[in-house]
């Protein structure tokens, strides 16, 4: 049976990518953000994940708005990126595991989750980036990656977006699914992008502590909280692009047993955004019994 | 009715049916071939792409705010600021009207 060992936050700002790819992690403006991965590695190297299945959106690299699915899951063997135009490291392909994500996508569309099935899907700077954060070397290492992927890419750029209550609930769908999974695998399950930023309009550069502490804060124990917030309010309170926090949420959601954050770090700026990495724990009943 | 959020173009199906003819000639600069034949011929690329006259007005005035008004959506506006070296901290200096040094500090102190 498939383990969900836990759960990790984390933005995806295209800069970190040329910020890796020029060694500057320890330059004074990137320290305090890179520095909130070595609990993410020292938690890996306990946990030791097979497959780590990733909740993001895509920026206009393989969806474009002619056809845009709400909810989209990846199900194939290896998802390659691409130039995406602005001049970011195209990272090497990560493999995917394809017989989880048909495992998922049937769980899904029984749970009445009518999501999209991409056998082919370029994967943007919002997979890429948090692998490269999370798994640092291995993108550019000759190995084999230390895990296999499968990305589920969440609409959080035209408008109607999924609410988050739709969101964390897409998430405890897929946690039940991955419950009731026959291979004996180990689960990390990843929510990129946020939190409060804004890019576009007057309003651009707009961040939000106070409202992205409440979010942390209650993601944990009461994510349900969280969704008396329409998507209109997360717009007006996080940003524009801060509606990225649906990948949280969903992420959240896979999390079905008890939820408690081994660690937090928050730093303002990443480039126009708040960025925030979180590691959350998921202990099941029997091992609370046990333990 | 919801309230407007200053300074916050929400990206709906009005904006998108508007802006579809700009936003797919900027989702083609993913390509690079593509992102140098709009630098060889930017007219002629616009008119390949159909663009409407407010929007070929915007692109020309290379005004982000211009682009957004004309149905543009700063993810794939953001693949056309690339062109000419500019990034989200360029585009956010541009669209709130400071320096680029300026904007970077009011980021910097709200994290302060």
């Amino acid at each position: 049976m498939a383990t969900i060992v836990g759960g990790i936050g984390t933005t995806h700002v295209p800069s970190i990518g040329k910020a890796i790819a020029e060694g500057k992690q320890n330059d004074p403006y990137w320290k305090p953000f890179f520095k909130g991965f070595d609990y993410v590695h020292y938690w890996l190297a306990r946990t030791k994940p097979d497959v780590a299945v990733v909740f993001y959106n895509d920026h206009g690299l393989n969806f474009f708005l002619d056809k845009l699915p709400t909810f989209a899951v990846g199900a194939t063997a290896e998802y390659r990126s691409a130039d995406e135009g602005w001049g970011i490291p195209v990272s090497r392909p990560i493999p995917g595991d394809a017989d989880l994500s048909w495992h998922l996508i049937n769980a899904l569309v029984a749970d009445e989750f009518d999501v999209t099935m991409c056998q082919e899907m370029l994967i943007d700077h919002a997979v890429t980036i948090p692998m490269a954060l999370i798994w640092p070397g291995a993108a550019s290492s000759a190995k084999p990656w230390p895990v296999k992927i499968v990305p589920i890419e969440i609409n959080t750029v035209q408008h109607p977006l999924p609410s988050l209550a739709r969101c964390l609930k897409l998430g405890r769908s897929i946690g039940r699914a991955l419950e009731s999974y026959q291979r004996d695998l180990r689960v990390v399950v990843v929510g990129t992008g946020g939190l409060s930023h804004q890019l576009d309009g007057a309003r651009a550069g707009f961040v939000n502590k106070e409202f992205d502490a409440l979010c942390l804060d209650k993601i944990v124990a009461e994510p349900e909280t969280l969704t008396r917030y329409s998507i209109h309010d997360l717009v007006q309170l996080s940003g524009s692009q801060g509606v990225e926090f649906l990948n949280w949420m969903a992420m959240r959601g896979t999390l079905t047993g008890r939820v408690s954050e081994l660690n937090r770090n928050y730093h303002i700026p990443v480039s126009n955004t708040a960025a925030a990495t979180v590691v959350y724990d998921n202990q099941k009943a029997a091992e609370r019994k046990a333990a | 009715m919801q309230q407007d959020i200053p300074g916050t173009t929400v990206f709906d199906g009005e904006q998108a049916q508007k802006g579809l003819a700009l936003n797919r000639m900027c989702f083609s600069f993913n390509s690079a071939e593509n992102r140098a034949a709009f630098l060889t011929d930017e007219d002629a690329y616009c008119r390949q792409y159909g663009l409407n006259d407010e929007q070929r007005a915007a692109v020309k005035s290379r005004s982000v705010l211009k682009m957004i008004e004309a149905g543009g959506n700063v993810y794939y506006l953001a693949k056309l600021a690339g062109i000419f070296g500019l990034n989200v901290q360029d585009i956010g200096a541009q669209q709130t009207g400071m320096s680029v040094e300026a904007f970077k500090s009011k980021l910097l102190s709200a994290g302060a």
